[in-house]
């Protein structure tokens, strides 16, 4: 919200420097983003008058003699303007005098003559003709015969004034006006706030053509109208273009001016409809029709649907209603007869309206906010007067107002001032609190700790006593709040619960273990799944209705492109040993059409690259996580389409698949953004495993067994089998071939001619336990020889002789 | 009487020459051995007359001793020797670097949550994480934001149906927590959180932290006293938190929270814009209307709620001037936090 800091003036009287009113209004919360001076970079800049002036003979420059009044009578300023004259009023730039475009101004030789100054333009002030009639004129900018010979020129053109730009949140839709701000400052300073004039006087006429109709008077609470003829078509004074300009608005013509200058200072968006193009002189508030159709002021035809509000005449819609007139009933240079609307409309109803349609306007943008029906009478009284006041049109008697039927008294609430104090933690004296709530123009009256309060009608946030005690404390000072640390809160225990905990020392072991940890983000591109080859079937994804681009328009479902992602800017960047893992969700439909929330699946992944990564440094990661958690891991042959075909494997844990990991397919690797020489022997390796199946299996306790006091052994056995037989499946066989089994481990793997074709030897040391008795030479006899007959019948394997 | 001088006599050179530990073993040999002098003695007991056969066996014993003890120190001494030998042999270059795996660490902003989870896991909140995916009512009604509330525009929301969307901020988590749970409520909620808006300031993505205490009279005050603890443990000692007014509606009243700069200690500098205070999060008294729609009775209790920003913490802590950096992922950026 932009204010200017003398139309402020109007209204409450301000006898702080800008700084400090910036402070002030920062203290009540009403946050002062920016104060632009608007004389910034002026400086020594006069109003002069040209004494005499004479060509500078054999040059293109004017001697001129200048008189500044009391900053001295006779300044010698050369120029080059031709349009300078005698007795002509200037802007006079002395010695040291300063102009927005940097220029600094010093005695300066010109054809051998000193000039001590400059005449400017207006442009060189940053000024155009709306600001000061003359001001775009090519050569200097002649003032006015009425300016005063030697005052700043700042003062003289209005520039000693200052823009406050101030974030309102989102409660306050009554300070997104100038006479809002006032209130506020009023409140702050303690003054008085002076309402704008809001009189008119009706002239008695009457037209009885018109009529208001409102139909959906659950989005439209309240609509004014008024009839004003006769209407001039002019600019309109200075004073009040340069008050919208200074604000942000153009300047158009006196009664458009006139709904924008309502619009800024009382907040209430005004409509100006040419009654000559409502057909039957009538106005219509109802819900557009399906595929209705709507040409705006912008131009742009929109068609519309039921939950747009329309103004319509007797035929046909004539505005998109609080977002923007429509261009049939557009006020132009042969407007004779003006209907004025001042209205209420709903502001989700105008939102949504404004969304939709992606149009946006200053009327939408306030509507969004909010607006109560104290401003609707308001802007139209203030719209009357200065219609009246500028001659811009006659103001009738024909007025229209179409209420939903909503009370035009204040509300009334009542507060205990305990409770106040209650909130705020601090005892705030009662008078102290009267003084407050009638200075923010509430009705105060306080009897036995209950203050009964009428609230002003512009205040509709104002319900609870929590409401109360926020308005105490903003003007009472935050200052005033004294740290008390949970006094009488009850102990409670803090801290990460066990799973918690866990996690967190999942992730760090994996630091340990050489991964830093990323995060990226959760949304991604369909074009993903092509990259990484996922079949049609395998790409349901959660999809975003209003996405911020294509490349973030579906919530994840594997890790795995985030991940490589990440790798490949990493080798962009000259980065070649690279271990990472993210631990995050990914989304899965139930179904698609979402018809309930997608599961939120916590996955943990790995990324690995580099000349020491290969498949089982990866593997011994794995390994070493679920040694970390006395889990054990076992591992198939897997599939995954993004995966090398022969380089994939299955993480299984507890008879589960939780998992999956390999080395990145070579022309997924190919599609990357990286170096063509480097994709030759890029390496990627990635695990994603499924953290909540991982987690389900985490230990809830420990529990100690007392070590088995009975002798263990151990045996080593050598064997030949089908080179296609995989370890893992001989381990498994082994480890489950009888209960004495303890431990197996490889130990030496080799394929030779020797051995026969397509044969491959391995060996595994096996140990047996017990828990009840030692393990004696026949024992292990007999179950090596069990595992012997179980590996033979199962792959054919030969003892290595 | 007996004499076993000349045997000493050979013995203490024998010994004195010897200079490692085989011949030492030769020493023993020909003294200590089966075959060797010393034991000799001993078997010469059978040519003595039996009345003295007692003092000669005393005096063998004696030669014994002495020999065994001479012998016992120089064997001592040589291996002492010997290990020191050893030792001298193994010596390294112990400046010879490895061949090393880096250690990772976590990312900043895990590294950032867990240092403000400590902070408050010490005055007693625990840690609830909700889901992402949120519904309407979660993520907006029931904490007051209605549906005509222009806030609802103050988090540009991405929707996955008419109900379900991301959550825009953790807040729903306060909803989900008082309907599990009665007061008294200290918890924590962390999370990820999604807006549509993306420049140099937002990412579509980042990282919150809601807190959330209810139980009987909790005020403003509570809010500030608890903060204050938290930027001192977080930034320094010497910091101090500012309330100023703002709007949330869920909290009534709302507060901006800013830090005394802890870079400059409140004189004003680049960090603080000059001003002397850093904003870091949102807060207030939790609105009675929130309460009483998780069924909790706002005349019995009051709460105080809330809201980190993780990355602006991150980034103002670590002095990280680029939100999107934390995203990137650059190893050479995530390597730098190391504690």
């Amino acid at each position: 919200m932009k204010v200017l800091l003398s139309w402020l003036k109007d209204y409450v009287d301000i006898d702080v420097t800008p700084k400090e009113l910036e402070e002030k209004l920062f203290s009540a919360g009403l946050e002062v983003e920016e104060v632009a001076y608007l004389g910034e970079n002026i400086e020594k800049i006069y109003v002069g008058q040209v004494t005499s002036i004479e060509k500078y003979e054999g040059t293109h420059l004017y001697i001129c003699h200048i008189d500044c009044g009391v900053q001295g009578h006779d300044h010698l300023i050369l120029t080059g303007a031709d349009n300078v004259f005698q007795g002509a009023k200037v802007p006079a730039c002395l010695v040291g005098a300063k102009l927005p475009n940097g220029l600094e101004i010093a005695p300066r030789k010109m054809k051998d003559m000193m000039s001590y100054g400059m005449l400017c333009s207006g442009e060189e002030l940053c000024l155009d003709k709306e600001w000061y009639p003359g001001a775009d004129v090519n050569g200097i900018m002649i003032l006015d015969q009425d300016a005063p010979v030697g005052e700043d020129i700042r003062t003289y053109l209005g520039l000693e004034d200052y823009v406050f730009d101030i974030s309102i949140t989102a409660n306050r839709p009554d300070c997104q006006s100038v006479l809002g701000i006032a209130r506020e400052v009023a409140a702050i300073l303690g003054k008085e706030v002076k309402e704008p004039d809001m009189s008119y006087a009706c002239d008695g006429t009457v037209n009885g053509d018109i009529s208001v109709t409102v139909i959906d008077q659950d989005i439209c609470p309240r609509y004014l109208g008024h009839y004003v003829y006769d209407v001039q078509y002019k600019e309109s004074p200075l004073w009040m273009k340069r008050r919208l300009i200074a604000v942000g608005h153009n300047a158009i013509s006196a009664m458009v001016d006139i709904t924008n200058y309502v619009l800024v200072e009382i907040g209430q968006p005004m409509h100006a409809f040419d009654l000559d193009t409502l057909e039957g002189s009538s106005i219509v508030v109802r819900r557009a029709a399906q595929g209705e159709e709507l040409v705006t002021l912008d131009g742009k035809k929109r068609v519309l649907d039921t939950s747009n509000l329309l103004i319509c005449d007797k035929e046909k819609p004539v505005g998109l209603a609080g977002v923007m007139g429509g261009q049939n009933s557009e006020i132009t240079e042969h407007t004779k007869e003006v209907l004025f609307e001042s209205a209420k409309f709903r502001k989700d109803s105008v939102r949504k309206t404004a969304r939709g349609l992606g149009l946006h306007s200053d009327a939408a943008a306030r509507y969004e906010k909010g607006i109560d029906e104290y401003s609707v009478e308001c802007g139209m009284a203030r719209a009357l007067n200065l219609v009246q006041t500028l001659g811009v049109a006659k103001v009738s008697s024909s007025h229209f107002d179409v209420s939903a039927g909503a009370s035009t008294e204040r509300r009334i609430i009542k507060v205990e001032t305990a409770r106040v104090n209650y909130v705020l933690g601090i005892e705030v004296p009662e008078e102290e609190m009267v003084r407050i709530l009638r200075a923010l123009n509430f009705g105060v009256e306080c009897e036995g700790g209950v203050l009964t309060l009428s609230v002003p009608r512009y205040r509709e946030d104002i319900e609870t006593d929590q409401d109360i005690a926020e308005e105490v404390i903003r003007e009472y000072g935050y200052d005033k709040v004294v740290p008390t640390f949970l006094g009488e809160a009850l102990v409670t225990n803090g801290g990460l619960n066990a799973a918690q905990r866990k996690e967190l020392a999942v992730k760090t072991f994996l630091c340990t273990q050489g991964y830093f940890e990323i995060q990226t983000i959760a949304m991604t591109a369909r074009t993903e799944f092509d990259q990484f080859l996922i079949p049609e079937e395998e790409r349901q994804a959660v999809e975003i209705l209003n996405p911020i681009t294509e490349n973030l328009s579906i919530m994840r479902t594997f890790m795995a492109p985030a991940m490589v992602r990440a790798i490949e800017n990493n080798i962009k960047n000259g980065h070649e040993s690279l271990r990472f893992f993210e631990l995050a969700n990914v989304y899965l439909p139930e179904s698609l059409p979402l018809t309930q929330a997608p599961r939120e699946v916590k996955t943990l992944c790995l990324g690995a690259c580099g000349a020491d990564e290969d498949f089982f440094s990866m593997k011994e990661t794995l390994e070493a996580l679920a040694a970390d958690s006395d889990l054990k891991f076992t591992y198939k042959k897997g599939n995954v389409p993004y995966l090398h075909p022969g380089r994939t494997a299955q993480v299984i844990c507890d008879g589960a698949v939780i998992g999956t990991f390999g080395q990145l397919r070579y022309d997924v690797v190919d599609s990357l953004a990286i170096a063509k020489d480097k994709k030759g022997d890029t390496k990627i390796f990635v695990a994603e495993l499924n953290y909540d199946a991982l987690s389900a299996k985490f230990k809830a306790e420990i529990h100690y067994e007392p070590e088995a006091p009975y002798a263990r052994a151990r045996r080593d056995i050598s064997l030949v089998v089908d080179k296609g037989v995989e370890c893992g499946e001989i381990i498994e066989k082994i480890r489950h071939a009888d209960a004495l089994v303890s431990n197996v481990e490889l130990f030496d793997i080799f394929e030779s001619e020797k051995l026969g074709v397509g044969k491959k030897s391995m060996a595994f040391n096996i140990e047996l336990a017990s828990k009840e008795k030692d393990v004696t030479d026949e024992m292990m006899e007999e179950t090596i020889g069990k595992i012997l007959e179980l590996l033979g019948e199962a792959y054919g394997a030969q003892m290595r002789s | 009487m007996f004499n076993a001088d000349d045997l000493k006599k050979e013995f203490l050179a024998d010994i004195e020459s010897a200079a490692s530990e085989i011949q030492l073993s030769d020493v023993w040999k020909k003294y200590l051995s089966k075959t060797g002098s010393v034991q000799k003695l001993m078997t010469g007991i059978k040519e003595v007359a039996k009345e003295e056969k007692k003092a000669y066996g005393q005096f063998v014993n004696e030669v014994k001793t002495w020999v065994q003890e001479k012998y016992d120190e120089k064997k001592a001494r040589i291996e002492a020797f010997e290990l020191e030998q050893k030792y001298r042999r193994e010596a390294i270059d112990v400046t010879v670097p490895v061949k090393r795996r880096p250690v990772g660490n976590l990312h900043p902003l895990t590294a950032v949550k867990h240092e403000i989870i400590n902070v408050f896991a010490g005055m007693g909140f625990e840690v609830f994480e909700g889901p992402e995916i949120e519904d309407d009512d979660h993520n907006f009604t029931r904490l007051n934001v209605l549906k005509d509330h222009p806030s609802r525009d103050m988090q540009d929301t991405f929707w996955l149906t008419e109900d379900l969307l991301l959550r825009t901020h953790t807040s729903p988590g306060q909803i989900r927590v008082m309907d599990s749970k009665k007061p008294p409520i200290k918890v924590l909620v962390p999370g990820k959180v999604f807006r549509s808006d993306s420049d140099a300031t937002h990412s579509p993505m980042f990282s919150q932290m809601e807190g959330l205490v209810v139980d009987r009279h909790i005020t403003l005050c509570d809010l500030q006293g608890m903060l204050d603890e938290f930027v001192k443990n977080l930034f320094s000692d010497a910091a101090k938190t500012r309330l100023r007014p703002s709007y949330f509606p869920f909290t009534e009243p709302s507060v901006e929270v800013d830090v005394s700069c802890f870079k400059c200690g409140g004189a004003g500098c680049p960090l603080c814009k000059g001003t002397g205070w850093i904003e870091v999060l949102g807060g207030g008294v939790v609105n009675k209307k929130v309460l009483a729609n998780c069924g909790i009775d706002p005349e019995q209790y009051s709460g105080l709620a809330f809201g980190i920003g993780i990355e602006r913490i991150a980034m103002l802590k670590y002095g990280i001037n680029h939100m999107g950096k934390l995203f990137e992922n650059d190893v050479e950026f995530l390597k730098q936090f190391k504690a």
